[in-house]
């Protein structure tokens, strides 16, 4: 029973790797916009440029996965994952912003393009 | 999944604000769990999850492991930089670097929820769970139902909310991790490519002003500039210089 807990668990290092590396410094975000956000006007200009990094930081954290993919996305050529999300941006653009068509058509180019290429 | 479709196209029946039924919190939490049915992004969230607990098998963690990264970092894109950076051989300072600046965004988010979810009475440490809960799809969500529920039940409709897309996303881990070993590659990149696909037209759909779409784009085409520094920071150098040069226009353009 005690070993299926070490499988299941890992090693304790690990676990307070990922409350340091992890956890802790995602969470301090929201601490902090629960603390700071009682005084800011939703309408501000602080906001406005606040949101404006924000969604630009997030710009940057999908360019990043496409740019040096993880895991099995590194098998998929750079050409076809940038092509794939192009695609998926467009057929979003012209489906009144489908989320779901734009997302399911990237998909598709990208599996298309990887049997193609055998 | 043309099935699936018509299933999460179908509007959530929730009763009128004035109705009685609002008084049984459990019920309001059920609500809110049962709610995570209403919405397309349930879907994304659980590929992207499949997508998370396969990398994390490939990386050598524990299902313990990444299980608990889901429950207490709850943020797609910083569990998948938390792993790739660790299994890479990174550092612990460089991983938490690397986190916490894909989490900026989550700031303006909290910020904006929290004045739907108060009233006049509401204590800070009532908000603590729901400010957890905060990440893109559960800002998409809270943005879309709170207008139809009662305002002092909302901090219950949100917390079981929040726990119905946890159970959705700690099942979605498990089974990645354990599909992993079997899971044929084209199939493991097509989950992975599913969260800059999803994060990417999900905040192109809110973009509220020019200056989010700006931003977006800036953002986008400043990062592999920015990389080629090898800072380890790329991603704050990016994002701080696209958004504010976004900010700028914006500010100019009003000035006009």
């Amino acid at each position: 029973m005690s070993d299926l807990l070490a499988d299941f668990l890992g090693d304790w290092n690990a676990l307070l790797v990922l409350v340091i590396a992890g956890f802790l410094p995602n969470e301090v975000w929201r601490m902090l916009g629960l603390w700071l956000g009682g005084g800011v006007d939703e309408g501000s200009e602080l906001l406005v440029w606040v949101r404006a990094v924000a969604t630009a930081i997030l710009a940057g954290v999908i360019a990043q996965i496409l740019v040096s993919p993880p895991g099995a996305l590194a098998s998929v050529p750079d050409w076809l994952r940038y092509t794939a999300v192009a695609a998926g941006f467009a057929i979003f653009a012209v489906t009144r912003r489908s989320t779901l068509l734009g997302v399911v058509g990237g998909e598709f180019v990208m599996l298309a393009g990887k049997w193609w290429l055998g | 999944m043309r099935g699936t479709t018509h299933t999460v196209r179908l509007p959530l029946a929730l009763p009128a604000l004035d109705s009685p039924s609002w008084q049984n919190p459990v019920r309001v939490f059920a609500w809110g769990m049962r709610s995570v049915t209403s919405t397309v992004l349930t879907l994304v969230l659980f590929a992207t999850y499949l997508g998370i607990g396969a990398l994390a098998h490939d990386t050598h963690f524990s299902l313990g492991w990444v299980l608990a990264s889901t429950t207490l970092v709850w943020a797609g894109p910083a569990q998948i930089i938390l792993i790739s950076t660790l299994g890479s051989g990174a550092t612990v300072v460089q991983a938490a670097i690397a986190v916490t600046v894909s989490a900026i965004r989550l700031f303006p988010m909290v910020v904006s929820v929290l004045p739907m979810l108060r009233t006049r009475e509401t204590k800070r440490r009532q908000l603590v769970l729901a400010a957890h809960f905060i990440a893109v799809t559960l800002w998409v969500e809270c943005v879309r139902l709170l207008p139809q529920v009662p305002r002092e039940r909302r901090i219950v409709f949100t917390h079981g909310l929040g726990t119905g897309l946890l159970c959705v996303c700690l099942t979605a881990t498990t089974l990645g991790y354990g599909l992993a070993a079997s899971l044929p590659q084209t199939f493991a990149a097509a989950i992975l490519l599913l969260t800059p696909l999803a994060f990417l037209l999900s905040t192109a759909r809110n973009c509220r002003q020019f200056a989010d779409v700006l931003a977006l784009v800036l953002g986008l085409a400043l990062y592999p500039l920015a990389s080629q520094l090898h800072t380890g920071v790329d991603i704050l150098i990016s994002g701080v210089s696209a958004g504010t040069i976004a900010y700028g226009v914006h500010w100019w353009r009003e000035g006009e």
